[in-house]
């Protein structure tokens, strides 16, 4: 079977690094799947887990912001943070959720309002990244 | 001349300070080893946006971002990254001269520019020097991680966007080896010396060109910055450490300059006290 190289570096090191089969990303445009041979491309991504999928398993990846560089024979995520399963700490993403939660419904001013919004994506996102319900 | 009992404590007490400062040393040894693995870990992620920014640069010629672009300065931002303590040697006093410098050069007044402050010295300092200061950062880990000093690089790219300063300057110790730091200046904001790199394969892109710089531009200058603090907490624990060897070597000197000092008074006053015994036996004679 045709593998690709995944790369997904984070500017705190290199977070994952391996041959898989099929790579999906959640990109601003809406999910993208990657095949290897793919034709280069370059996209923003969202908050959303990468699915790197193998032969016969798929590893799931909490991913930040950033973006996806693709080359026939490599993909590159470059995201200012990024989190495998087996890393995520549960119990700190829960927390987050529920200040996020908190701040939601105490407060109307919108800056607060947006931040508090992106704070509780990326914590649920871990969550299920965590749970690996994707 | 100092008595025997002065000397002595004066022994004692050099001997403990030195003590303190050869383990301030050792533990900035030890810091010194993790951040340069840490600032190491940092480079495929710079290497890889900067081959990234590059291509996509010289692929679109349409290169109207507005990071890209210079514009009419009015006013000049100043990021300087100093340490939070002292005992470092010249790390801080270099960087604050230098920028000084640099402002007395440019500026007039103190309304034509604003400094945004890495580390508790440069902003105790800056304020002293009555100036203002947008934003700071101070009692950072040894060990930043990206999370750490997010806010203060959001803002910084943030604040430039939004025409709050025109250009971004920014001074750190860049660490050349671990008795060397370089006082450097890099300038952050506007993007406008990015080198396209030859060997690069056109992109297609997802939505658009514009679309991604628009993305990639503030996340590859917040990294700009995170590298140079990276780079500077590596200075800081290297000059910390040149200082405390420094302080230790000075504090042995002492101590042999002491001990034969202590030596002498010690032999001059069993001498005096063999001619006082002799010439009381004399007198009695």
């Amino acid at each position: 079977m045709k593998t690709i190289t995944v790369n997904i570096v984070t500017p705190d090191g290199p977070v994952y690094d391996s041959e898989v089969s099929m790579v999906i990303a959640v990109t601003a445009t809406g999910e993208m799947g990657v095949l290897p041979g793919h034709i280069p491309t370059v996209a923003p991504l969202g908050i959303g887990a990468v699915r790197l999928k193998k032969e016969n398993s798929t590893e799931l990846v909490a991913v930040n912001g950033g973006f996806l560089e693709i080359r026939p024979e490599k993909v590159t995520i470059l995201a200012q943070s990024a989190e495998r399963a087996t890393d995520i700490d549960l119990a700190r993403a829960q927390e987050s959720a529920k200040r996020a939660e908190a701040l939601l419904q105490a407060n109307k001013n919108e800056i607060d309002f947006k931040r508090a919004e992106l704070a509780l994506k990326r914590a649920m996102n871990r969550i299920n990244v965590y749970e690996g319900n994707i | 001349m100092a008595s025997l009992r002065d000397i002595k404590t004066r022994i004692t007490s050099t001997k403990k300070t030195s003590q303190i400062t050869r383990a301030m040393q050792m533990v900035s040894a030890s810091k010194l080893s993790r951040a340069e693995v840490n600032a190491k870990a940092f480079v495929p992620y710079m290497n890889k946006i900067q081959d990234v920014v590059a291509s996509i640069a010289a692929g679109s010629a349409d290169t109207s971002n507005p990071m890209m672009t210079a514009r009419p300065v009015k006013k000049t931002a100043y990021l300087v990254i100093t340490s939070d303590r002292g005992l470092v040697g010249g790390y801080n006093s270099n960087i604050l001269r230098t920028v000084m410098n640099r402002i007395r050069e440019r500026h007039t007044s103190n309304d034509d520019f604003v400094i945004l402050s890495v580390g508790r010295k440069g902003k105790e300092f800056f304020t002293k020097q009555g100036m203002t200061i947008l934003e700071s950062a101070i009692a950072l880990p040894d060990h930043p991680t990206f999370s750490d000093i997010k806010e203060i690089t959001r803002k910084a790219v943030g604040m430039f966007s939004d025409g709050t300063y025109d250009e971004v300057y920014m001074y750190y110790n860049h660490f050349v080896s671990a008795i060397q730091q370089e006082v450097t200046e890099t300038k952050v904001l506007p993007l406008t010396d990015i080198q396209p790199t030859g060997s690069t394969a056109s992109y297609e892109f997802d939505p658009s060109a514009e679309a991604i710089l628009e993305v990639l531009l503030p996340q590859y200058a917040e990294s700009l910055i995170f590298g140079a603090v990276l780079d500077g907490k590596a200075s800081e624990h290297a000059a910390s450490m040149t200082a405390m060897k420094s302080a230790t070597d000075n504090a042995s000197d002492l101590i042999n300059g002491l001990t034969l000092q202590y030596n002498r008074a010690r032999q001059a006053a069993i001498t005096q006290e063999i001619t006082e015994i002799v010439g009381g036996a004399a007198a009695l004679e």
